[in-house]
């Protein structure tokens, strides 16, 4: 395989399979807030920033397999 | 179809080259201070237009801080960094989303040889440099606050304490991701409005017509997100810093 195919399926399976952890994560935070919510729909604006909060740290994952992606593509 | 995932000079200054993602924050620069400036000329206590918009803004950004720091006098020392990089962010952001920002430009011959487009404006926050700049602010911030918050002391005592094998290793790892955070930060943004150009760029190549615009509609609203994201994960950081380590458990 040349080098050049074989840095874009790289690419394409960090990033794909680093996408699927968080994915799930979020899903189940979103389940998490929701179903908090609607237990006690008052505290929903607490809820609501701290479930902002969690998306983003879950999400920091994912965007370490895209910056693995993006060096094994472009540098 | 070219992605560059830096951004491209658009002319040089001596050495210095001046890129695209630069034009376009000093563009939004600009426009923040012609809007303050207007918002601000006659202010008078019944608030109308421009001036209205404005309160609502900061009065939105200073409660939220303010929810989550619990103490009005820290939340005054930080808000107006707050405020800043809300604003700015959320604005570089949009920009990007304008028709014209990555399509209007000139050809030029890279380094390879070939023959690309160099776009005249690029969203600021799409460019890495951009982002760490801010993370770097941010997290330097969080050190002085918290310096001046509990102390010397107290402060490098949640980094380096010898108290236990185990508050050893935990202050450590603290240290560590406090470094990281810079990291985690930048590319957060970074990632995520790059990558919205970049999905943007690739659903208009293959429908050009409206399949598009529901991703156009997406990414107005990650770029409002990671605007918030940003700015809370800051609020928080920095509301984490003033508390000592032993008060918080």
């Amino acid at each position: 395989m040349e080098k050049e195919a074989a840095q874009l399926i790289a690419a394409a399976i960090a990033i794909g399979l680093g996408a699927v952890g968080p994915g799930i994560g979020l899903g189940m935070i979103g389940k998490g807030a929701l179903e908090s919510i609607g237990r006690n729909p008052e505290a929903s604006g607490k809820i609501q920033s701290n479930m902002i909060l969690m998306a983003a740290f879950t999400e920091g994952i994912a965007i370490f397999a895209l910056v693995i992606a993006l060096i094994l593509k472009f540098v | 179809m070219h992605i560059s995932i830096s951004a491209e000079p658009i002319f040089h200054i001596g050495s210095f080259p001046f890129t695209n993602s630069m034009l376009a924050a000093w563009l939004v620069f600009g426009i923040l201070s012609i809007l303050a400036y207007f918002a601000t000329k006659r202010m008078e206590q019944v608030p109308k237009g421009i001036q209205n918009i404005f309160e609502y803004i900061i009065e939105a950004l200073f409660n939220l801080t303010n929810g989550i720091m619990k103490d009005r006098k820290l939340t005054k020392k930080i808000f107006p960094l707050i405020a800043t990089f809300f604003i700015f962010i959320l604005l570089n952001n949009w920009m990007g989303l304008i028709p014209g920002f990555g399509s209007i430009g000139f050809h030029e011959t890279n380094a390879e040889g070939k023959n690309v487009l160099v776009p005249l404006l690029r969203a600021g926050t799409a460019d890495l440099n951009t982002t760490i700049a801010l993370a770097v602010v941010t997290v330097i911030t969080v050190q002085i606050l918290g310096i001046t918050a509990i102390g010397i002391r107290k402060y490098a005592g949640k980094f380096i304490n010898f108290s236990s094998p185990v508050n050893f290793f935990v202050g450590i790892i603290e240290l560590v991701s406090e470094v990281s955070r810079i990291i985690s930060y930048s590319f957060r943004l970074f990632g995520n409005v790059f990558a919205g150009e970049v999905l943007l760029a690739v659903m208009s190549t293959l429908v050009p017509y409206v399949i598009p615009l529901p991703f156009y509609i997406m990414e107005i609203f990650v770029g409002a997100v990671q605007a918030l994201v940003f700015t809370m994960l800051s609020i928080v950081f920095m509301s984490m810093a003033t508390v000592a380590h032993s008060e918080s458990h």
